[in-house]
């Protein structure tokens, strides 16, 4: 075949992959970072310490993980998409053991210097792993039941360990986002809604086995004014913060909910609250208009891209992106259960700063190597 | 055939719809998330907005200054000190051992305060201040401010305590204040403040409300720990009105001193025709501080134990026969009556013999009074003739006039804690014992024995209304927040004049001519403040039969709880009456021996500060 014209060669140079990288998408992430520090900044009364500063830290080498991961060619990542998915199911099970045998839940294996997360990690590796699976069918293929259940394992076993810890938002956060990359894929629609179905049939055997706390939260979610000093506490007073932002906001480190420290856990989960206190609706819009525009960026990789595989990544991606923006900005204004899902990029915290920053990584992979056309085969 | 790519591009398209079906969800899904921002942020915004504000914001209530208490004259008797104490933050302390030894470098601080510290810290959050010591001098206050730098998490906090500048000098009157208790609580925010005092006794009490003024509000910022961030606004509150008394501070200490001497008496010094109280001791007193800062078990059960009743405000709360003081009043009610004229005369051998019952006139021993009429018979207290009187006139004719005169029945004195006394009734006896009234009931009660029980405030009053024949109400406060209280003049008591001028007649013997019974002890020699008056000298005990055999009638060789009560009342000046006083020795024996002389020097001392104060000698303080 003859190549066309202006397409760039499958091996780019490095200064040519730097040049290539989708930088406004960069800047967008950026933006909503400084945001989170900002933010953290105020929930500390005003402070660098203790949140603001190790925040931009974490952000820093999140940056160099993203600049990484987006380098690394498309392929590298299709050869490599099992390996790392056993690698992220290696170590849940590892924790799953360590959990059981030091007893409590645990979702950390200590490396000393490092504390890795393996369902952040697994996070990535099942997009990849479901992008190269897929990417390796027809659409015949993929219309075969039979076909399904691969897949389904890929995403089943990771689930199941992954509640096991228990955590419920992750799980969620992976079993929807792999839903969506099926979708994407050319699943049937009638088979996702004969799986709906049976979930929902399964809701009163899955309540059996949630956990005590897990309950409360739900119990909590539907009446939180029943215990506004206990289970319902936090939604409450998020919801507070929240609602006497107004339109405007009370200001940059103004907030009364926050300085005043009413807001539980305003750092992590719930700092939503606090930019919707100081900054108001206004704030709130501007927030989310960077999210849409990160998604935005996400599904128009996804639809450039040449190969199956990149466009699945980045679907898969953009999907689990939006479902920590929903889940979380939902759960604070009392629409869902309180889970335990960060605000992306925003939240206080490292792992998943980093799981989101190599994420788009990926995206921007898949970007830069755009018009690299894997064979079906290739693997 | 076609090729990979070729079925790759079906994919690729299968894919572009796909991922617009998935657009539309995650956009529908957002627009949900916009649609609970308006409705949280723009349509309730006003409710939590609210809801943020109860978060935030908590009233406190500053408890206001207390009302001073003044004399007549703007002497203070009660006002408001300020206390400086040293509280540690501890928070702002490292060490609690270490802070505390730094303290006790520069002042003293006891074991016990130590361990109270150490607890009080372990209890409190770490915000809240402790205090380590309070009541500090002026000298440990500075030397504290001096060592700041090397007292970290140490402040001097300044409060207000009440404070009596005459201690117990006047303290039956003015009262005290001590912590609020859980019966006390009306509803009023301000009695739940932890610092709160009301007044527990006497004027404190009385007049609380004026004294207390209303709570002040501090508007706070707290956290969602409770820890106060700023102020908001402040609102001082009204502070306490000054309550100003009738009282002259310097003859109630005047009377306190010649009180002193006595185990236990009372003085109650009062203006006519207004009964203005210008003195009104009791003694023994107390100390009114201890109760500010809470009495200790051991005080309080001292004070509740005292021998001579500390706590007892004798002046208006003791009950006593009145003995011989109440011969006026026997006197009255058989005047009035008309069945007695003055100089119609009774003989006096000594005794009285009614039934099978002996009566004694005190001057037994020297063979009686031999006849006396009416005036006669008051100056020189002839027992056997208001026997003859007061069984003559009937027990209902005098138990009238002593009601007539303010007995048995409280003088409604604007103190709380008064007592009635008793004037006995037929009604009355038959009510309580069952019995009717005997006949020989009444012959003691001629001369103020047997049930009847009065207060030295009421003897003052039956003295101001014999003296002048109004019907004189006492009272102690002159003023209430500068307005001076509603007074009206005393009505006549329609009383014949004629009468009255007997028993004054009476009364002026007693004190002031040979033969009297109080011309050795109790005279007014100043020309111009000679008074009058009338002793007694009330049973305690009853002599029996036995101790008349053993000749065992002198009550001083007794156990002191068991001699007589010494009483006197007088008024001055004779013919125009301006003071009355009435004294009570508790077991002093001699009405007019001991309770006499302290009248006396109660009475000139008035009026000599009369003089001074028409004189234009200024003793009034500025306010």
């Amino acid at each position: 075949m003859v190549q066309e014209i202006g397409r760039p060669a499958p091996d780019l140079s490095l200064f040519r992959k730097l040049l290539l990288m989708n930088w406004g998408l960069i800047a967008i992430v950026l933006a909503i970072a400084a945001i989170g520090v900002a933010i953290l900044y105020s929930a500390a009364g005003g402070q660098w310490n203790p949140w603001a500063s190790r925040q931009v830290a974490r952000l820093g080498v999140g940056l160099v993980v993203m600049v990484a991961v987006a380098l690394v060619d498309v392929r590298l990542w299709l050869r490599y998409a099992y390996l790392i998915f056993g690698l992220a199911l290696g170590l849940l099970i590892i924790v799953d053991v360590m959990g059981r045998v030091g007893g409590g839940a645990q979702r950390w294996i200590d490396f000393g210097v490092l504390q890795l997360q393996p369902s952040e990690l697994m996070k990535l590796a099942l997009v990849l792993a479901l992008a190269r699976y897929f990417h390796g069918l027809t659409l015949e293929q993929v219309g075969k039941p039979l076909m399904l259940i691969p897949p389904l394992l890929l995403i089943g076993l990771p689930v199941v360990l992954v509640l096991r810890q228990p955590n419920l938002g992750t799980a969620m956060l992976l079993a929807i986002g792999s839903a969506a990359l099926m979708l994407a894929a050319g699943v049937r629609i009638w088979k996702f809604l004969l799986v709906g179905g049976a979930a929902a049939a399964a809701i009163p055997v899955a309540w059996s086995f949630l956990k005590d706390y897990q309950k409360r939260r739900v119990y909590t979610f539907l009446d939180p004014s029943q215990d506004p000093l206990g289970a319902g506490y936090n939604i409450l007073q998020s919801k507070i913060a929240l609602g006497s932002g107004g339109i405007f906001g009370k200001g940059f480190l103004n907030g009364t909910q926050g300085q005043l420290r009413f807001l539980p856990e305003m750092q992590t989960d719930f700092i939503f609250t606090v930019l919707a206190e100081e900054f108001g609706m206004v704030g709130c819009l501007v927030l989310l208009g960077l999210y849409v525009l990160v998604l935005t960026y996400g599904f128009a990789i996804a639809l450039r891209a040449r190969s199956q595989f990149g466009r699945l990544v980045a679907i898969g991606v953009t999907t689990q992106m939006f479902l920590y923006v929903f889940i979380n900005m939902a759960m604070v204004m009392g629409l869902v259960p309180v889970v335990g899902i960060p605000l992306p990029l925003v939240s206080y915290g490292g792992t998943a700063m980093l799981t989101l920053l190599a994420g788009a990584g990926l995206l921007i992979s898949v970007s830069v190597h755009r018009d690299v056309e894997i064979p079906r085969w290739h693997g | 055939m076609p090729s990979w790519k070729d079925k790759d591009q079906d994919r690729g398209r299968l894919f572009g719809r796909r991922a617009a079906l998935l657009a539309g969800g995650k956009l529908l899904l957002l627009s949900t998330l916009v649609g609970r921002m308006y409705y949280l942020q723009v349509v309730e915004a006003e409710k939590y907005q609210k809801l943020a504000d109860d978060n935030r914001i908590n009233l406190r209530l500053l408890a206001p200054p207390r009302g001073v208490i003044y004399d007549r004259n703007g002497e203070v008797l009660a006002h408001n000190q300020q206390n400086y104490r040293v509280v540690v933050v501890p928070e702002q302390i490292s060490d609690v051992t270490l802070a505390l030894d730094a303290l006790s470098e520069v002042v003293e601080v006891p074991d016990f305060v130590r361990r109270r510290v150490m607890r009080d810290i372990r209890r409190k959050r770490a915000f809240v201040p402790v205090t380590i010591r309070d009541n500090l001098t002026w000298e440990e206050v500075s030397r504290i401010e001096l060592n700041a730098t090397s007292l970290p998490g140490m402040q001097i906090e300044v409060g207000l305590t009440r404070a009596y500048p005459f201690g117990p000098g006047v303290v039956h009157a003015a009262g005290y204040v001590a912590a609020v208790a859980e019966q006390d609580l009306t509803g009023d925010p301000l009695l739940e403040l932890p610092d709160m005092r009301i007044g527990k006794s006497g004027i404190e009490r009385q007049h609380d409300q004026v004294l207390r003024g209303s709570a002040g509000t501090s508007q706070v910022e707290v956290n969602a720990l409770g820890r106060v961030i700023r102020e908001l606004s402040r609102d001082e509150g009204r502070p306490g009105k000054a309550v100003t008394l009738t009282l002259d501070m310097g003859l109630q200490s005047f009377a306190n001193s010649r009180l002193a001497t006595q185990e236990s008496a009372t003085c109650v010094c009062m203006s006519v025709p207004e009964g203005e109280i210008l003195a009104l001791a009791s003694h023994p007193a107390y100390d009114p501080i201890p109760f500010g800062r809470g009495l200790t078990s051991a005080e309080w059960q001292e004070l509740l134990h005292h021998p001579y009743g500390a706590l007892n405000n004798k002046a208006i709360a003791g009950q006593y026969p009145p003995g011989s003081t109440f011969k006026m009043t026997v006197a009255l009610a058989a005047l009035e009556s008309g069945m007695i004229s003055p100089s119609q005369r009774f003989s006096c051998p000594g005794h009285f013999e009614f039934g099978d019952q002996r009566f004694f006139c005190h001057a037994h021993k020297l063979g009686g009074h031999g006849a006396v009429d009416m005036e006669m018979a008051i100056a020189k207290s002839c027992d056997v003739y208001f026997y003859n009187v007061a069984l003559k006139v009937g027990i209902d004719r005098v138990a009238a006039m002593a009601r007539r005169l303010g007995l048995g029945s409280p003088t409604e004195i604007d103190m709380p804690g008064e007592r009635g006394g008793l004037i006995p009734s037929r009604e009355w006896k038959k009510a309580t014992t069952g019995d009717i009234w005997h006949q020989g009931e009444t012959v003691n009660l001629g001369i103020g024995q047997g049930y009847i029980l009065t207060t030295p405030l009421q003897l003052a009053v039956m003295t101001a209304r014999v003296a002048t024949g109004l019907n004189v109400k006492p009272r102690l406060t002159r003023a209430l927040g500068g307005m001076p209280v509603d007074y009206k003049p005393p009505e006549p008591l329609g009383l014949s004049p004629q009468h009255l001028a007997v028993v004054q007649a009476g009364m002026h013997w007693v004190v002031n001519r040979q033969g009297g019974t109080a011309f050795n002890y109790a005279r007014i020699k100043e020309p111009g403040f000679e008074m009058a008056g009338k002793s007694g000298t009330a049973q305690v005990k009853r002599i029996t039969a036995r101790d008349r055999e053993m000749k065992n009638t002198d009550s001083k060789k007794w156990e002191w709880k068991f001699r007589e009560h010494a009483l006197f009342v007088s008024y001055a000046p004779i013919h125009a009456p301006r003071y009355v006083c009435a004294v009570i020795v508790e077991h002093g024996v001699g009405g007019s021996g001991v309770a006499g002389p302290i009248c006396r020097d109660v009475l000139l001392e008035a009026q000599r500060r009369d003089i001074m104060r028409s004189g234009g000698m200024k003793i009034a303080k500025a306010d």
